[in-house]
């Protein structure tokens, strides 16, 4: 936690310092309230002639506090909506750009889904702490030791009493705190397998009905249900005593200050007596307030964990070392469009096995490379070598001539026209997502509208309300896997790159629009690299080279009729799909 | 304890006090606690009005005790002056002797008139039996018995409350327990046209956070709206009833805070909806940009991510500070304007001590009623929000429980026997639509005989799924008639259809639980003997006998099991269903050759002796099929085995050809 906010700058720390200050003024303001009050009492009571007159100005002065005391509490509000508002904006900047510059290692480490919370949820999380912070943290301690310190040595019996109900409530409440606390963990998961089991009702509900399966589900969800109830309801119930006890502490304080303030002043001599009332009625309202410190400050020890995990989870993003380091070449070069593998191994960097092991190849301007092999046989790590996702373990990888490791990100990326399996859809417009990105030349709307045409995307564009212009949905959600993977192969297309990249992008298309698209492209793209990952060998038998790939390693590079004489493992994958005789018929 | 100024976007429901009125409606089982659980909430509530007069009392008593009788005193002084020394004197029953006299005289002589602390000292030497005569006189016995008092409504009202608390989280767990169970009971009966059409984040929502919101309210707001009600009205009574001029000057001089309160409070619920909007899209544009990161890199999209994400969090900045600063203001606020009234009422108090009309001890109540009079109205402004949001959310749960049904099936009287059924189906012009006016399968005739295989193919999008609908009657056909055995399917129940078919979908449905349960899924009687027997068949016990727990594995988002082990578990799952129809979806997604020879295997299996409709994805599937079922945009256009098909040179020649035309 003190970690994040060593990012205060001294602007900020100024601020801090500032409240800390009117914390102050405004403490000392509110307790002096309580002594124009008893004033004011005092007054009422005494029969003088100006007795109007003296509680007007006391009564001014009463007012004068309380609007001072309100007057730093704004500021001090202000101060801390400000402080704690800058500082989620530059620590939600800082992790967001952090993330921004993290390869696929660190984004698999820890996880899309974890990166979104880091940088929402727990940034949230601290701002809330800050805001609170300002008030509570510097308020409480403050005045508690303000409070204390006017009725310190006044009564040793009143001050037992107040130490006891501190004491008695700060138990209570701490007791009540480690019963429930770890139960909220659980209601959480409870929480979270209610959803869980109403979710697969709803997408299995074709498969629940086909079943007759109905009853079945609707008792898994009552077991659940049950559990989540049950200890919800002891937990409310168990905090349905914080409210009641918490008043009859204060109350019995107030109270129990004045039974033994009557015992006091009933057995001293009368010279003392006036002493002790005035005594018993100042310890009242500041024994109250020195209880809700204590109050305050428990919850904030309460509060403190959570808030040190959610700073935990940040700064676990902002120190991680990022494996991939930008290299400085950034001018142009003599070769265009070629890849050299040269004896290129991978394995991830905390992983013991290879991946990929001992792999060489070369491709040419123009030519198309497809690779294949089983789920795990590292094909899609392969090429995802080129982009720099990750870098090679040995051996090394060049793209027109020169190691990728050497190249600026821009200039690399300015080569590569890039097309994941799964389709990545912005929100905006169809035009903004094929332009998507900064490339060599920059993108006109008429090569987004080639781009889309090559990829077979016109039809479905053109139909959609806008055309060009329509909106895609958060996600993608208003297209189709198929319309969705045409508009991702369009985007490469638009950058007019070097080098294509497809990885296990056809297999989301179905057989026909898979082949024209493919044609189309093989026309548009005759000066490009190729390189494609594929699953279907209808997609890749006619390849310039294919690469075979099992376990890691290359057991085969060839053409199709090539690799059927002497490929055992790619004869079995090409059987598996096609019969003999269509093979044949190829 | 203050709040963040979170959760207080106001949320505004179509019908407040329609929903409000259905929500108390349906909790009328509980309805007895609940008015118990209030009144105790009211009760608690008036003893703390009373408290304080009793309290007050208490200081009157204590105050009792300071003060030294002064007109005793006089009495004695005149007394004394005027016997000078001759005998003893008697005042109220006490006798002073002429040595005690003679000693009080020497005491006054003492004291200097300039002094008043000499005069107090003097107190504590006097005689003892004048001491005894002018001593402040506190009634201890008074003190016992107001304390009693007090302490027996401390205590009740604690205990009161207490039990309220207690008795509104019971009622409000189990209202959300039958709300979910409801929820979950109205799932299965709702036709499926509503899941195409809604989000399943949408009903999941319905079912937790709205469901949360009813019960948290209900466990919280009612009983402090009630409590605060009665704070309010309590105090503006007992004010008025104690004096109404000094009732007034509460009053106003507190409405003068009120509407500067409200003032604010109306600016701020602007930044409050602008801080929500605009953090709800940061956070999406965030989600977007790191599920899309390795798009973003390598687009060279970083740049344009940066500046766009920079907008958007500045934007953030100010509706964020505002409305934290607004809402902070609150409890300040409240403060001031108590502490103003105090002054006002302590003031007006006084000139009216003053010139007669009323007491001291009037003014010290009142300094406690304006204290229970500021509180309660922010509280009660904060449960009308809150009350609002349960209003809100219990519409839309309601609307869920109010969606139209499926029809009931009571007239049904057919019923086909699995084990008889032989398996012939009958499309008799057949005509379907999801929406009303929009036919896609326009007229469809078909006999498929007893064990007989129908393919149903086409491009993605084309409506194959229709089939699986109509089939296992999840939608009704528009006309025609669908017959098994001779059985029009409108005179069977859903439930007696689908246990007429064996249906294995291309999405793995697996729920969390061990594979056994997965696998025997409802049957519960099945040993697990037959289940193995079932994997063996599919191709998958190796599988399961190499896993630690072997049929107790957990299948939770598991990642050492593949998509294509997990379709072998569907697929044996469907094994298990011994029923003469079979719908099966051919499609392999994500998985590897070998396992997906596995799958196939375990397909063809699965179709041997049964009539099955194979959406097909295999050439081979497609050529010996007996049927075939050309799709596309959702209508059948094409009908007949391969060779007739190939022959007419139509749509179906054409997808087949694609797959092998020179490309690339």
């Amino acid at each position: 936690m003190l970690k994040l906010f060593k990012n205060f700058t001294f602007k900020e720390w100024l601020i801090v310092i500032m409240c800390v200050l009117l914390t102050c003024v405004n403490v000392s303001l509110e307790l002096r309230i309580p002594d124009y009050m008893s004033e004011i009492t005092r007054l009422i009571q005494s029969t003088g002639d100006n007795v109007t007159h003296d509680i007007l100005i006391q009564g001014v002065h009463m007012v004068l506090c309380a609007f001072g005391s309100l007057i730093s509490a704004i500021i001090i509000g202000y101060a801390a909506a400000r402080l704690s508002s800058s500082f989620s904006l530059n620590l939600r900047e800082k992790i967001f750009n952090k993330v921004e510059s993290f390869g696929d290692s660190e984004v698999k480490k820890f996880s899309t889904a974890s990166l979104i919370t880091r940088t929402t949820n727990d940034v949230s999380q601290i701002e809330i702490l800050i805001a609170m912070g300002l008030h509570m943290v510097l308020r409480s301690p403050i005045m508690a030791i303000w409070a204390i310190s006017k009725i310190v040595g006044k009564s040793i019996e009143w001050s037992m009493l107040t130490a006891g109900c501190v004491v008695l409530l700060l138990s209570v409440v701490i007791a009540l705190m480690m019963i429930v606390l770890p139960r909220f963990k659980i209601i959480q998961k409870l929480i979270d397998k209610v959803n869980g089991v109403t979710r697969e009702n709803l997408t299995g509900i074709r498969v629940i009905r086909a079943f007759n399966a109905e009853e079945f589900q609707v008792n898994r969800f009552e077991n659940v249900n049950e559990e989540l109830t049950g200890i919800q309801m002891f937990n409310q119930r168990l905090f349905a005593i914080m409210g009641p006890m918490m008043n009859l502490v204060m109350h019995s304080l107030v109270f129990g200050i004045y039974i033994i303030g009557a015992y006091l002043i009933y057995n001293s001599t009368l010279a003392n007596k006036i002493t002790l009332f005035s005594n018993m009625v100042v310890f009242t309202s500041y024994g109250m307030q020195v209880i809700m410190s204590f109050l305050m400050l428990a919850f904030i020890f309460m509060m403190a964990p959570r808030s040190q995990i959610s700073a935990n989870r940040i700064n676990e993003v902002l120190d991680e070392d990022i494996l991939i380091k930008e290299g400085k070449f950034e001018g142009t070069t003599d070769e265009q469009g070629t890849i050299e593998f040269k004896n290129v191994s991978f394995k991830y960097p905390d992983a013991d096995e290879y991946i990929l092991e001992n792999i060489s190849f070369t491709a040419n301007k123009g030519e198309t490379v497809a690779f294949i092999g089983s789920t795990g046989s590292g094909k899609s790590t392969l090429i995802n070598l080129i982009p720099r996702f990750y870098d090679a373990t040995d051996g090394e990888i060049l793209v027109d001539g020169i190691n990728v490791k050497d190249y600026k990100f821009e200039t690399l990326n300015n080569k590569i026209g890039y097309v994941p399996q799964k389709a990545v859809m912005f929100t905006g417009t169809v035009e903004e997502n094929v332009k998507y990105g900064s490339s060599l030349k920059k993108i006109a709307i008429d090569d987004v509208k080639e781009a889309i045409k090559v990829a077979q995307a016109k039809e479905f564009v053109e139909n959609m309300e806008g055309g060009y212009h329509a909106h895609i949905a958060r996600g993608g959600t208003n297209l189709s896997g198929g319309q969705k993977q045409r508009l991702s192969i369009a985007r490469a297309i638009a950058r007019k790159p070097e080098i294509y990249i497809f990885d296990d992008t056809f297999s989301a298309l179905d057989y026909k629009t898979d082949s024209i698209l493919r044609n189309e492209l093989k026309k548009y793209t005759k000066n490009s690299t190729n390189l494609i990952v594929a699953q279907r060998i209808g997609t890749i038998m006619n390849a310039d080279k294919i690469i075979v790939l099992d376990e890691g390693k290359c057991v085969g590079i060839g053409t199709h009729k090539e690799l059927l004489k002497k490929c055992k493992v790619y004869k079995e994958i090409a059987l598996s799909q096609l019969s003999e005789e269509e093979l044949k018929n190829a | 304890m203050p709040r963040p100024g979170r959760n207080q976007v106001k949320e505004k429901p179509k019908n407040f006090f329609g929903s409000i009125k259905r929500l108390l409606g349906s909790l009328s089982t509980w309805r007895n606690i609940i008015i118990f659980s209030l009144i105790l909430a009211a009760i608690s509530a008036i003893f703390s009005i009373v408290a304080p007069k009793l309290l007050s009392k208490l200081t009157d008593e204590i105050t009792l005790g300071i003060k030294p009788d002064t007109e005793v005193l006089t009495e004695v002084l005149y007394k004394i002056k005027e016997n000078n020394l001759q005998e003893d004197i008697v005042i109220n029953g006490t006798t002073i002797t002429v040595a005690d006299q003679a000693e009080y005289m020497k005491l006054v002589s003492t004291v200097n008139p300039e002094d008043s602390n000499s005069y107090i000292e003097l107190f504590d030497q006097l005689p003892s039996s004048i001491y005894e005569l002018v001593k402040p006189k506190m009634n201890i016995d008074n003190i016992k018995h107001i304390a009693i008092v007090l302490a027996i409504l401390y205590i009740l009202g604690s205990v009161f409350s207490y039990i309220e608390g207690y008795n509104m989280a019971t009622v409000s767990n189990n209202f959300a327990r039958t709300l979910r169970t409801n929820i979950s009971y109205k799932i299965n009966k709702l036709p499926l046209k509503f899941f195409d059409s809604h989000e399943t984040g949408d009903i999941l929502s319905r079912i937790t956070n709205d469901i949360d919101t009813i019960h948290m309210n209900l466990n919280q707001s009612l009983a402090n709206l009630i409590t605060n009600l009665t704070l309010f009205i309590g105090s503006i009574i007992m004010m008025f009833v104690t004096n109404w001029i000094m009732a007034l000057t509460a009053i106003l001089a507190s409405l003068f805070g009120f509407i500067f309160m409200f003032i604010i409070l109306s600016k701020s619920q602007k930044y409050f909806e602008q801080k929500q909007k605009i953090l709800g899209d940061l956070n999406g544009y965030i989600e977007e940009m790191y599920s899309g990161h390795t798009i973003v890199r390598t687009y060279n999209g970083i740049n344009s991510a940066k500046k766009e994400f920079d907008e958007l969090n500045k934007g953030l900045y100010k509706s964020n500070m505002m409305s934290q600063f607004l809402s902070g203001l609150m409890g300040p606020f409240m403060g001031f304007i108590g502490n103003f009234g105090y002054v006002c009422v302590c003031i007006v108090g006084a000139l009216l001590v003053f010139n007669g009309h009323t007491s001291f001890g009037t003014i010290v109540a009142f300094m406690v009623y304006i204290r229970l009079f500021t509180n309660p109205l922010s509280q009660i402004a904060q449960s009308m929000t809150s009350m609002q949001s349960t209003a809100a959310a219990s519409e839309r749960v309601f609307e869920f429980l109010d969606e139209e049904e499926m029809e009931s099936e009571t007239n049904v009287t057919k019923h086909l026997d699995k084990s008889k059924v032989k398996g012939e189906i009958v499309f008799d012009h057949v005509k379907f639509g999801y929406v009303p006016n929009k036919t896609i399968i326009k007229d469809f005739s078909a006999k498929i005989k007893p064990g007989q295989k129908v393919a149903i193919v086409g491009p993605t999008g084309a409506g194959k799924t229709t089939m699986v609908n109509l089939l296992m009657k999840f939608y009704n056909i528009n006309s025609g008639n669908i017959t098994i055995d001779g059985v029009s399917t409108n005179e069977l129940t859903r439930e007696n259809i689908h246990e007429l078919f064996c249906m294995v979908l291309q999405d793995t449905w697996l729920f969390e639980g061990t594979i056994r349960d997965n696998i025997k899924f409802n049957r519960i009687d099945l040993s697990d003997d037959e289940i193995m027997e079932a994997c063996k068949t599919v191709g998958v016990s190796h599988f399961i006998n190499a896993l630690p727990n072997k049929l107790d594995y957990e299948l939770k988002d598991s990642e050492s099991i593949s998509s294509g082990q997990k379709q072998l578990f569907t697929i044996a799952r469907g094994m298990l269903e011994d029923a003469p129809f079979l719908i099966l979806d051919e499609a392999t997604s994500n998985v590897d050759t070998r396992t997906e020879e596995l799958v196939q295997k375990a397909m063809d299996k699965l179709t041997v002796g049964r009539t099955s409709f194979i959406i097909a994805h295999r050439l081979s599937t497609i050529k010996n099929a007996d049927l075939i079922l050309v799709m596309k945009d959702g209508n059948i256009i094409e009908t007949g085995n391969h060779k007739e098909l190939m022959k007419k040179n139509g749509f179906y020649a054409d997808l087949y050809n694609s797959q092998f035309e020179k490309t690339i």
